[in-house]
């Protein structure tokens, strides 16, 4: 739908694999990082005087 | 296809007065040109109402769920499909039915028709082939084949999948058919050119509903748009709030969709909503072999667990 791939990230990490948990933290961090603030999906709010 | 209409009398008249079921839901002849509408038959009397032609493109199983009458129900390769659907979903028991079905040949796009000619079409004579098209000031004829809708172009399930009356031999089914040819070029777009792409096609969306409400698989009591506690999608015309609309209501229709058209031809902007729905349909049919609505003995992909589903998406 038009969301940059790379924005969005599936894991199955189990209780146990706290090493695994850190890895996939950083390389989800570091790749929306890398995208920049998201600016597709995001609703206007409504200006209120 | 305008000759079947004798022959579903006929059936149902025999339906009726045996009293094998309450009532017959089918087709009379709507208020404006090309949209017939769907029409319950009480008595052989009020069968004389019903028509069949080109204009049929209603979805009838929409008028099944929940039903505890015995019914008749006219079916064309789609509508037939969803009632598999509504049977699998436990909308209604296949007992409780007498599917009379209708070998298709394609239903008439509105807007194709419309756009052939330049002022308001009054009036529609459908022949065995052809559709004279008439007008204050015009008359025209047009191959009905040239005329059908997008996704009858596509469609590979013409014939009744189930069916206990049968008004006419099954038609050929159509092969060697690009389905999925939409779905392919914007699959091939890169995602500013998918947003764009989105923003353009929602853009004249007036969130009417009449997509959902046409549509067979949107029976639940209460749809997310209309829930308030809590509200999941907000009510405004915000493009995102129309996008959240679209998007969701079509991840509810996945594994389900049978591509009838239905939400298309409820559209009063022409928005191509199928295109959503279509996309998942390729998905399931890619990644499970899965068809929508084929056999009321298999359990739709999303009902099931299998080891080897594919899984690639997770890290």
């Amino acid at each position: 739908m038009g969301i940059e791939p790379g924005r969005i990230h599936f894991s199955w990490v189990s209780s146990a694999e706290s090493t695994k948990f850190v890895d996939v933290v950083k390389k989800v961090t570091s790749e929306v990082k890398a995208l920049g603030p998201n600016k597709r999906f995001v609703k206007k709010k409504a200006k209120v005087a | 296809m305008i000759g079947y209409i004798d022959k579903i009398k006929e059936i149902s008249k025999g339906l009726l007065e045996e009293k094998k079921v309450d009532m017959i839901i089918g087709f009379r002849k709507g208020t404006v040109p090309m949209i017939n509408e769907p029409c319950v038959a009480k008595t052989s009397a009020d069968v004389d109402n019903f028509v069949w032609d080109s204009s049929c493109g209603i979805n009838l199983a929409n008028y099944l769920t929940g039903r505890k009458e015995k019914i008749g129900i006219i079916a064309k390769g789609c509508d037939s499909r969803n009632i598999v659907n509504h049977i699998i979903e436990n909308k209604i028991n296949r007992e409780q039915l007498t599917i009379i079905g209708v070998p298709c040949k394609g239903m008439v796009d509105r807007s194709k028709v419309k756009a052939l000619v330049s002022s308001d079409i009054e009036e529609v004579i459908e022949k065995e082939d052809t559709m004279v098209i008439s007008g204050a000031d015009f008359e025209k004829t047009v191959k009905t084949s040239d005329v059908i809708s997008k996704n009858c172009t596509i469609c590979m399930h013409r014939n009744p999948v189930i069916f206990d009356e049968l008004v006419a031999e099954e038609v050929d089914e159509q092969k060697d058919v690009n389905r999925y040819e939409d779905i392919d070029k914007i699959e091939a777009m890169d995602s500013g050119e998918k947003w764009n792409y989105f923003e353009d096609m929602f853009k004249s969306c007036i969130r009417c509903y009449a997509c959902r409400n046409a549509c067979p698989l949107c029976y639940c009591p209460t749809c997310f748009v209309d829930e308030s506690k809590p509200q999941w999608v907000g009510k405004s015309q915000d493009p995102i709030d129309i996008w959240t609309f679209h998007f969701l209501r079509a991840y509810h229709c996945a594994g389900r969709c049978t591509d009838c058209g239905a939400c298309v031809r409820a559209c009063p902007m022409d928005i191509d909503v199928r295109l959503l729905t279509k996309k998942l349909e390729k998905d399931c049919f890619e990644m499970f072999n899965w068809e929508a609505g084929l056999s009321i003995d298999k359990r739709p992909p999303l009902d099931v667990f299998n080891a080897d589903d594919p899984d690639g998406f997770i890290k």
